[in-house]
């Protein structure tokens, strides 16, 4: 019994690469049935790889734009293609700008409101736990998590943010993390705790399918004990009970992790 | 074919708060250019290519800014014709 393949891409440029692939054999290790493989922006093929993630860092310089020209990377037709079949994929930071670029989440992120980089840990509520990525948290947790960007200022115009943010029964909306105070503070209501003004203070968002997910904070800088908090550990835990209930369903044996 | 330099202009569009265009806003304001109501910040990218002729050059360098040099979510551009880059540079003397 083999454990699901995870792709991590490397563009010119990122490099929270291997921290990610660390993250996911090391710190989560056998619980969450997952294997990272490094995979190269000129990839054009990822048969074999059951879910993607775009690191952070800075693609290509961040020339012209965060993200603009890694979304033109070969890889990048092979993440669309099968993002759309419904592959599980990952955008953590210069990931998420990369996925924005690419027309795979809707919006663009500015500059910080600061004008500074913000290289901090902060509070993020989980506002949805129907994605690959979430499952494993509850609804409303506060994570500590911690960001490190000058461009995460997310934005969508009024009709795409209501359209994100519609929720009801049947679908839970798609905002994924918000950002809040140290105790689940609503940071659209105390805009001090939204640290770089990203509208609707969204820390990390979904396709409408929800298999497609950016994240602004790094789950991966916080997946060990000595790093300062594991709060991000569940993102891999949630992906591989993800994936191994996609081959239970289909069939397939169960990777080595599987269900907690 | 001839060489033909043109400008894109890409703006922050109108309605998106620009942060830059903001502190800078700011800043005018302390120094007293009280009337200054805004300030968008952008970007001035000069595309050098070959073509037929300018119009042909510049249906090709929009066509670049729309799928690459600007981003239509929250910018505009304009595009402004450059000459050709020789002509350019023999009217740089002071």
């Amino acid at each position: 019994m083999s454990a699901a393949v995870v792709g991590v891409v490397t563009f010119p440029g990122t490099n929270c690469d291997r921290d990610v692939v660390h993250a996911i054999n090391r710190a989560a290790g056998d619980r969450a049935g997952l294997r990272a493989v490094p995979v190269w922006y000129e990839e054009a093929d990822l048969s074999g790889i059951d879910a993607v993630v775009l690191p952070g860092g800075f693609s290509y310089g961040d020339y012209l734009r965060s993200g603009a020209i890694a979304a033109l990377a070969p890889v990048m037709q092979a993440v669309a293609g099968r993002a759309r079949q419904g592959m599980p994929v990952l955008g953590i930071c210069n990931g998420f700008q990369i996925l924005l670029e690419a027309g795979l989440l809707p919006g663009a992120m500015r500059r910080n409101r600061t004008l500074s980089f913000i290289c901090r840990a902060v509070p993020v509520r989980v506002e949805s736990v129907e994605t690959p990525f979430t499952r494993a948290y509850r609804k409303g947790q506060v994570l500590r998590l911690p960001i490190a960007h000058y461009e995460g200022n997310y934005f969508a115009w009024p009709e795409e943010l209501g359209a994100i943010e519609a929720a009801d029964e049947a679908a839970p909306g798609r905002v994924v993390l918000r950002y809040c105070g140290p105790d689940g503070q609503d940071a659209r209501i105390f805009p001090e705790y939204n640290p770089n003004g990203a509208a609707g203070a969204i820390a990390a968002l979904a396709n409408p399918a929800g298999n497609v997910v950016g994240v602004m904070p790094h789950p991966e800088r916080a997946s060990e004990e000595w790093l300062g908090s594991t709060d991000g550990l569940g993102v891999w835990l949630s992906l591989g009970q993800w994936l191994a209930e996609r081959r239970a369903a289909a069939g397939l044996p169960a990777g080595r992790g599987g269900a907690p | 074919m001839a060489r033909y330099t043109v400008f894109v202009h890409v703006m922050p569009r109108r309605g998106v708060l620009d942060p830059p265009g903001e502190a800078a806003r700011a800043a005018l304001s302390a120094l007293g250019f009280e009337e200054v109501r805004e300030v968008r910040i952008g970007r001035r990218i000069a595309v050098e290519v070959e073509a037929a002729d300018p119009s042909q050059a510049e249906a090709r360098v929009r066509q670049m800014a729309e799928r690459l040099l600007a981003n239509p979510v929250i910018e505009e551009f304009e595009l402004a014709a450059g000459g050709s880059p020789e002509r350019a540079n023999g009217s740089a003397g002071r």
